[in-house]
């Protein structure tokens, strides 16, 4: 039987604030635990929460970046349940009124069509601490320094029909976020984490299969891999005769296997109801108007621009422009090199791998752009040539000081002076007789390939320096000059 | 030194002047209060917590204040605290096992309050465990016993505070109101319960029960010593989103107002089935004497009075299932010992830590949260809400004070009500739609029945707490029922 995959997310973002929801410790990653959790985090008797604004432009900034509707009155609500990492007893959250309603944000499929996900809403919560299990000689320690760290969660429709779509829309929702500057986006670090809802149900059929939802994944390879596992255990177990019990799922990346979290019958009531110790926030048309005021280029506008302005194809203008400070990296290079295609060519190609490598982010580069420009620069100009060029970039990135300094100490700069290259042209030409005699001779369909043994004999002696471009013309016209 | 009154009989108002006048010192009148202490307390166990030591530090710090000029009025005055009040490095209980430890590492803005206008804490107040109850009876450290009828309850969940107040233990204490635990107590007492409007104290450092009800307030004598209390105690706090922005009065400035005029409304729900005739009549007796004093009267109806207990009945449990969760063993509080796993930390940590009362509240809460009881009682309780508030709002169109009993009988005996519940929620039928509506409400002496204290409740519009001490005190200015000390407190 053929089978339809349907899957739906749950993102959890972490908001870029720089103290938590309801209190004023830091939400800085990294710290000593429990030296980042007031007594407000640790739910001490007494202590009241207060909601950080800045927690709510930011959701709002998502809202609008994604067409929907901002709740002007909405509610925090209390989730009760017991668990070490939750201290107060119940998790601050929205149900009934989040501050971000329906939106939809577009994804690129292969085939180079576009599907619109639906967003079913976002809201605003707090995140828990962290319960580390080892370590503690058979005890659990708790770390309560990202209890209280605002988070969004944003609910997707099921809308995304395989692997590939569902980590198209993380990928974009990485991208917005980033963008907005409301979430560092360090997937490593928890920034952002995926709950994939997944089900699968006979091509064709209009019902949806009962659905499970593995949780808690951190990066988009992962995402990838779980699905396809639980697409597969799934369809196993229908084809077995068996069926889908829904329920919540751990999936373990280093095993590659998946195991049972809970039953929809263990599940929790939660027992929402308002929180009395936060008034509901009220919002008019002017707050959000002014903070639509704010909103930076998003990238689907960004990606738009770089086709017109720099004239870059659909593939490029989409790939530089879904991370912001790759596209600010980009238009600085583009911009002061003059040549947006080389500039992509070389942000995609040798930078990009040269990062990879080194497991470096582009923020981190040893490589200004100013400098990959001023490179880029010089091949334009024709002061050296692409290969010398890879060379020079070896030495920028090892330090050794921008690519005219190099350029320059290392003698590599592009020999195109006329005189000079006839003389290494007439060289080559003189010591290699048997070459010339197979020139002469052949037809002359096989001659210019033939040329490609002379080129590669003077680049050789130039020490790659020769402009290949004026190489050819002197080689053409002398060898022709003996036929 | 007063030849004629003592220290302990004297208001807020008349120590204050003392103190200006060098007729004694903050040393001498906190000695004299913790002696007081020392010697009658283990008779009342109004206190769970005397901070003697801290006390004298902050009397001799008041003494050097007041030597320099200029200090505030309740400098050098020596005060109790609910110990629902979180007090830094002074163990805060809430009257639990679970809290009997818990020291916390700082002060509630109320507290913060007191010492910034120099007042001197004699130290914490016994009270029903986590503020639930109407006897008293519900502390982890034994209940409280009436000054006035050692074998009859103070009322509660103020109980420690009333009656240390009552027994001239305290010239005054703060407390507080989630249902009518100021007002009740006070009343039951003989001394006079001020509790004000929802958000004009911050909640900040105040253990909470049902936080959209709690609301912190002083027990005084007089209403004059409620209004330089609430002075002090009013404050906008910006770590209570609840708490209000809005300008604190000086509520003695206007205490002298003239009443003539003033129209008071009795609600007729308030005088039928329920209510003690004896009790009935001593309310009866002071509406004559507003009568007398210009007041014009009429009666009113508060029509939604009775389903105000069940409505309140099921929020405050509902908001305590959450607000208590966070004692689960893990970080400060009573822990079982020798956990077998989590499950077992929990269960035996919250099992033992907390008392039957606090438990039967957390059960109740609970299940009208859960899935499928929800709409029946948790959203059916806040539509109650709304309609008594519409009830107060159409009342307060054509009165400006509502005028009833705060209580439907005078202090009952140990043990009279522990077996049933519901007789004890009723105890508090007039005091508890003041707190669904948010409105500020005080409860005065108005006589005795049978030796005991029976109380007059007025309670005026939202943030109109001005008013409502002006009218108090235009009451306390003809009589003399909050004047009479307890037999108990003279004893000494």
């Amino acid at each position: 039987m053929q089978w339809e995959t349907v899957i739906g997310l749950e993102v959890h973002v972490q908001l870029a604030t720089l103290t938590k929801i309801f209190s004023g410790a830091s939400t800085a990653f990294g710290a000593s635990p429990n030296t980042q959790a007031c007594a407000i985090d640790l739910a001490m008797p007494g202590t009241l929460p207060v909601a950080n604004e800045q927690a709510f432009r930011y959701a709002i900034m998502f809202g609008l970046a994604i067409d929907a509707e901002i709740s002007k009155n909405s509610v925090f609500e209390r989730k009760n349940y017991f668990y070490p990492d939750l201290p107060k007893g119940y998790q601050t959250t929205q149900l009934d009124n989040p501050i971000v309603g329906a939106g939809t944000m577009d994804i690129q499929l292969p085939n180079g069509e576009t599907k619109a996900i639906r967003i079913h809403h976002a809201h605003l919560e707090e995140d828990a601490g962290k319960s580390l299990h080892e370590d503690f000689h058979g005890m659990s320690g708790i770390d309560l320094n990202r209890a209280g760290t605002p988070l969004i969660e944003i609910v997707s429709e099921p809308d995304m029909r395989n692997a590939d779509e569902a980590v198209a829309f993380a990928k974009k929702l990485h991208s917005l976020v980033t963008s907005l500057g409301i979430c560092d986006g360090e997937m490593s670090q928890g920034s952002m984490r995926f709950d994939v809802n997944i089900s699968v149900r006979p091509a064709g059929q209009e019902a949806l299969g009962t659905r499970t939802e593995t949780k808690n994944l951190n990066s988009f390879r992962f995402m990838e891999r779980a699905i396809a596992l639980e697409v597969e255990r799934q369809i196993d177990l229908i084809e077995d005769g068996g069926s889908v019990r829904q329920e919540t799922r751990l999936y373990d990346a280093e095993k590659h296997q998946s195991r049972s979290m809970r039953s929809k019958e263990e599940a929790n009531d939660y027992r929402y109801f308002p929180c009395p110790d936060l008034l509901p926030v009220i919002l008019d048309d002017d707050y959000i108007a002014a903070i639509k005021e704010t909103l930076p280029e998003l990238p689907a506008a960004r990606t738009a621009r770089y086709q017109s302005q720099y004239a870059l194809s659909a593939y490029d203008a989409d790939a530089l422009s879904s991370d912001t400070v790759q596209a600010r990296y980009f238009e600085t290079v583009a911009d002061q090199c003059g040549d947006p295609k080389l500039a992509a060519n070389w942000i995609m190609g040798e930078l990009s791998a040269a990062l990879n490598s080194a497991e470096l982010k582009l923020k981190d580069s040893p490589i200004s752009a100013g400098d990959l420009a001023g490179l880029i620069a010089r091949i334009t100009d024709g002061s050296i040539s692409g290969k010398i060029a890879k060379q020079v970039f070896e030495a920028m990135w090892k330090g050794d000081g921008n690519a005219d300094s190099i350029i320059e100490s290392q003698g590599l700069k592009q020999v195109s002076d006329t005189g000079a290259l006839e003389a290494m042209v007439d060289e080559v030409i003189a010591n290699s007789p048997k070459q010339l005699e197979n020139y002469r001779t052949a037809d002359a369909d096989k001659r210019p390939k033939m040329m490609g043994y002379f080129v590669g004999q003077i680049m050789k002696a130039s020490k790659g320096q020769a402009n290949p471009k004026a190489v050819n013309e002197i080689l053409l016209q002398k060898l022709n000059d003996l036929l | 030194m007063n030849d004629t009154v003592a220290l302990h009989d004297m208001t807020l108002a008349e120590l204050s002047q003392g103190l200006r006048d060098k007729q004694f010192s903050s040393v001498e009148l906190t000695n004299h209060f913790l002696t007081r202490i020392g010697k009658m307390d283990a008779q009342f166990n109004s206190f769970i917590t005397v901070t003697r030591e801290q006390a004298l530090v902050q009397a001799q710090a008041a003494d050097d204040r007041l030597a320099a000029g200029n200090a505030p009025a309740l400098c050098g005055i020596p005060l109790a605290h609910k110990d629902i009040f979180c007090t830094k490095g002074v163990k805060t209980s809430c009257a639990s096992k679970m809290l009997d430890n818990f020291l916390p590492p700082y002060d509630a803005t109320v507290i913060d309050n007191f010492q910034n206008s120099g007042a001197v804490m004699l130290g914490k107040t016994n009270m029903d465990e986590f503020a639930m109850g109407s006897s008293n009876e519900n502390s982890f450290y034994g209940p409280v016993k009436n000054p006035w009828a050692e074998d009859s309850v103070p009322g509660g969940s103020s109980g420690g505070s009333a009656a240390a107040v009552s027994a001239r233990l305290s010239p005054a204490a703060t407390a507080t109101d989630t249902g009518g635990s100021i007002r009740q107590p006070a009343a039951l007492c003989g001394v006079t319960g001020l509790k004000p409007s929802y958000g004009r104290v911050s909640r900040w450092g105040m253990i909470a029960y049902a936080s959209s009800l709690d609301q912190g307030g002083p027990i005084t004598r007089t209403a004059e010593d409620a209004a330089i209390m609430l002075n002090v105690m009013a404050s906008y706090d910006d770590k209570d989103s609840t708490c209000i922005n809005k300008d604190v009065p000086d509520y003695t400035s206007t205490l002298n107002d003239s009443i003539e005029g003033l129209k008071i409304g009795i609600p007729k729900e308030y005088f039928g089935e329920g209510l003690d005739s004896a009790t009935g009549a001593a309310v009866e007796a002071a509406i004559k004497q507003y009568e007398q004093q210009g007041a014009s009267i009429s009666e009113i109806s508060l029509p939604r009075t009775e389903l105000s207990v069940p409505a309140y009945y099921v929020i405050a449990p509902a908001e305590a299932s959450a607000n208590l969760s966070r004692f689960d063993g893990v970080r400060y509080g009573y822990r079982c010992k020798d956990p077998a796993d989590l499950q077992d930390l929990y269960k035996r940590s919250r099992g033992e830590g907390f008392g039957d009362e606090v438990k039967r509240r957390i059960l109740v809460g609970a299940y009208a949260l859960s899935a499928g009881y929800y709409d029946a009682y948790y959203n059916k309780a806040q539509q109650v809400r709304r309609l008594v508030k519409q009830d107060y709002d159409e009342a307060f169109k054509s009165v400006d004070i509502i005028l009833g009993p705060t209580t439907p009988s005078p202090a009952f005996k140990f043990g009279a009500k522990t077996t049933d519940p519901v007789a004890m929620y009723l105890e508090d039928i007039y005091t508890i739609s003041a707190n669904l509506a948010g409105l500020p409400g005080i409860s005065l002496p108005c006589g005795l029945v049978d030796g005991k204290p029976v109380g007059l409740q007025l309670i005026s519009n939202a943030f109109t707490e001005a008013r409502l001490l002006n009218v108090a005190h235009q009451f306390q200015q003809h009589t003399d029922h909050h004047l009479q000390p307890p037999a108990a407190s003279v004893s000494a």
